[in-house]
């Protein structure tokens, strides 16, 4: 394994860990998109663009919006539950 | 169950689950080393059999094509569930009032429109021959079209990704693998077997039927994702915006 691949495999350790350790569903949201980054330069360090591009696609686009989505909906209902 | 009980279950599953794991990662070839027989053998013969140079592509529509098929449909039936709960609570009005107030917002945005569209008909044209392809230039497509919500509106969205278009699309993309995969059986072919021959290598008329069924499935996975978007949208977030909450 050549010191880049290394560097990419922690990085990708450290940022799953980060993932789960964030507790707070937005601020997961942004690091979970930062770890999303790390595993898309992974794959292309590993020679695998096509699967790298899949992670870019999920990763920035699509995931992100219907996590946000849902948790502005969550966020509205208990704002509706506190105001009555 | 009592944390004790717990305990007594989880203790000796977590043996289990590692003596599996362990044994798996020990009879894993060694890094950098991913050989397989399917693996060679697809390296060996895509380029001179489909003449595409992208083998991910030969191998996702053509050697693997009916896979694709599957995929395909289970999207297409996953987002028509999505939007039949959803389409009764969707209220597109049209009425926001959701125009972003910063002027510098539209403006970027609006810039960063035109490069996006080339980037995600780069990916579905090109797929074939350099990384990318249908599912991801999808993706884009609809990330593409959200733009135009953050820039300017949920208002102009709406009007942008009605479902009068996104729907037949969606029809279109899921439809037209189908089609392609039929007209190899009118032939007189395997279903979904490579139309119009392999053409010249490394160039734009390559791949034969690949090229076709990449942009059905770019068709496709843009139509779906835009079809989500605009419901999860209409149904959960516009709502909350007009009421002017928070």
């Amino acid at each position: 394994m050549i010191p880049l691949q290394v560097t990419a495999f922690v990085l990708v350790g450290l940022g799953a860990a980060a993932v789960v350790l964030v507790r707070d569903p937005l601020r997961q949201l942004v690091v979970n998109g930062l770890y999303g980054l790390v595993l898309t330069s992974l794959f292309v360090i590993l020679q695998a663009p096509d699967v790298a591009l899949s992670m870019l696609v999920v990763g920035s686009i699509a995931y992100p919006l219907i996590v946000l989505i849902a948790v502005a909906r969550v966020r509205s209902r208990e704002r509706e539950g506190a105001g009555g | 169950m009592s944390p004790g009980t717990r305990r007594v279950v989880l203790v000796p599953a977590l043996a289990v689950l590692a003596a599996v794991i362990g044994a798996g990662l020990a009879d894993l070839p060694p890094f950098g080393h991913p050989h397989s027989p399917y693996g060679d053998l697809l390296n060996r013969v895509a380029v001179p059999e489909r003449h595409t140079t992208n083998v991910v592509a030969a191998t996702v529509f053509d050697y693997r094509g009916f896979d694709t098929l599957g995929e395909e449909f289970i999207l297409f039936c996953a987002v028509t569930g999505v939007v039949a709960l959803l389409r009764d609570q969707t209220e597109d009005t049209g009425q926001g009032e959701d125009e972003p107030q910063n002027d510098a917002l539209p403006v970027v945005l609006m810039l960063a429109f035109g490069p996006c569209v080339v980037i995600a008909a780069w990916l579905a044209a090109f797929g074939y021959l350099t990384p990318g392809g249908g599912f991801q230039a999808g993706v884009v497509f609809a990330g593409v079209a959200l733009l135009i919500y953050l820039g300017v509106g949920h208002r102009h969205f709406v009007v942008a990704a009605r479902d009068r278009v996104t729907d037949p699309l969606e029809g279109l993309g899921a439809g037209g693998y189908v089609v392609v995969g039929l007209a190899a059986l009118i032939a007189g072919m395997p279903f979904l077997h490579n139309l119009f021959g392999p053409g010249e290598t490394g160039t734009f008329a390559s791949g034969g039927s690949i090229g076709l069924l990449n942009w059905a499935s770019a068709v496709e996975v843009a139509a779906a994702n835009l079809l989500l978007f605009t419901h999860f949208l209409g149904a959960h977030v516009a709502p909350l915006v007009r009421g002017g909450g928070a």
